[in-house]
């Protein structure tokens, strides 16, 4: 068995820890740091209740090795507000009843953000495609894509504050942006 | 849920990769690239191997490039990067059309190109779309390196002409710019892999098919071309009439007793899809010829 050093950055603030070699991003997040709002589901990359962004893009924290993600920055759906202030996808899936048991929503939120930012204009369509890695078992996925709607809305708008997820901000991957992190 | 304890190293070179797998040659080693297919399989305990050599990060290995009529994709590119690259489209509209339908976007984000091929599920998307599109292997071992056309690639379930001292450095598909290509597959309801998985690249000429390239995963145990198919398309125009005619033949020089046969499909089942989603391969690749022959 080998153990590894390794650094992460979740939420913008720095990490340093030993882990087991098999030991998951998911499992470092929530056992070795704390980060419990990140769901752990199918144990086997379909539900995606699990995904956090690694170096800024969406993935499924039970699929990758916490050794993977060394020296990487990662934001979970605690990074998501700007202290007492809901990001955008927060405040639209709470505004559209897009959760019932709220089990799968941190991952659901997470792919959004992703999905806004690639797209921030997306069709239903487009956003059921953007989603097809996240499953839920309450909603019927109805009040999901209209919170996404919603939150695209608001992000375009600029009625809400972004969270530093609009997509032409260029700090918006910046986890030093927000201050969710930091207030661990 | 665990994978059981190995060790894991993590190589920043071909040369460290190739060196640490003679090294570790009497193990049971496997290489690591996004490991979505590996990291199921040994939290499923399906798999244990003692060493993982993570192969992910060596820079060389990443990105999409086009060096005369040839498109390089190096092994440890990601499907999303795959698809933010416009040569891959341009190119290999076959190959990117499937890659396109891998799994989900996190999937996509994570899993790697030749991670996938040196992989080999056959229900995978990607061996009928790299048959169709005629890519070449490209592997490097202590011997150094060497060239694997495709059509001798696939030898079975997760086996491949692939030595255990080697790793697949990149994949190189000759130029299809002036082809159209598609991918059609009907996904397994709970795992999104495919059932039956039909890509397909054909050429015309002043509406005369010059040729056709058709492959096939989820059928048999490795992936396959569908030769009759092609020889079907070949002369005639990608018309609905020709398109019926070359998907009845579909099945032809395929093994029935061969096909998989499992809990989603029977046989005889994959064999009706088979012709089903080839007529909508070739549906989608005249669909696609269209608006590339008004460029």
């Amino acid at each position: 068995m080998t153990e590894h050093d390794i650094t992460l950055t979740v939420n913008g603030t720095e990490h340093d820890l030993t882990v087991e070699a098999r030991t998951l991003l998911a499992h470092a997040l929530r056992d070795e740091l704390g980060y419990t709002g990140t769901n752990i589901g199918c144990e086997s990359s379909l539900c995606g209740a699990c995904t956090v962004h690694l170096d800024g893009e969406a993935v499924k924290s039970c699929t990758a090795l916490a050794v993977q993600a060394d020296g990487a920055e990662i934001r979970t759906v605690e990074g998501l507000a700007d202290g007492d202030e809901l990001h955008a996808i927060q405040r639209a899936f709470q505004e559209e009843h897009g959760l019932q048991c709220g089990y799968c929503t941190p991952g659901m939120m997470m792919t959004s953000v992703e999905l806004l930012k690639e797209n921030p204009n997306p069709t239903r369509e487009e956003i059921r495609e953007g989603l097809e890695g996240n499953l839920c078992r309450c909603t019927g996925y109805q009040n999901i894509v209209n919170a996404v709607e919603n939150a695209a809305e608001s992000l375009r708008s600029g009625a809400v504050a972004d969270g530093g997820t609009v997509a032409d901000d260029p700090t918006a991957d910046d986890p030093t942006t927000t201050d969710g992190g930091e207030s661990k | 849920m665990f994978p059981d304890e190995f060790d894991y190293y993590e190589a920043t070179s071909v040369d460290e990769a190739i060196d640490l797998l003679a090294e570790h040659s009497g193990a049971e080693t496997e290489l690591l690239a996004g490991g979505h297919s590996l990291l199921p399989a040994m939290k499923s305990g399906l798999s244990s191997p003692d060493v993982l050599i993570d192969v992910g990060g060596i820079d060389d290995l990443h990105g999409v490039s086009v060096d005369g009529d040839t498109l390089v994709v190096g092994a440890m590119t990601s499907y999303s990067d795959l698809l933010d690259a416009d040569a891959a489209h341009k190119h290999a509209p076959a190959f990117a059309a499937a890659v396109g339908q891998v799994g989900d976007e996190q999937v996509r984000n994570r899993g790697t190109i030749g991670g996938n091929l040196a992989h080999a599920d056959p229900a995978s998307d990607l061996p009928g779309a790299a048959l169709a599109s005629d890519a070449t292997i490209v592997a490097e071992g202590p011997n150094g390196e060497r060239e694997i056309p495709i059509d001798d690639y696939f030898f079975g379930m997760y086996a491949t002409a692939l030595d255990p001292g080697e790793l697949v450095t990149r994949v190189e598909i000759p130029s299809a710019a002036g082809a159209a290509g598609a991918y059609a597959k009907k996904p397994s309801p709970s795992s999104g892999y495919a059932m039956v998985g039909i890509a397909a690249l054909v050429e015309t000429d002043g509406g005369t098919v010059t040729s056709a390239r058709v492959g096939a995963n989820g059928v048999l145990d490795h992936g396959v071309r569908l030769e009759a198919v092609e020889e079907a398309l070949v002369g005639g125009s990608l018309d609905q009439e020709s398109i019926e005619a070359a998907a009845a033949v579909a099945t032809d020089g395929i093994d029935e007793a061969m096909m998989m046969s499992d809990l989603q499909a029977s046989a005889e089942f994959r064999a009706t899809l088979l012709e089903a989603y080839t007529k909508r391969a070739l549906r989608a690749t005249a669909e696609n010829a269209a608006p590339r022959a008004a460029d």
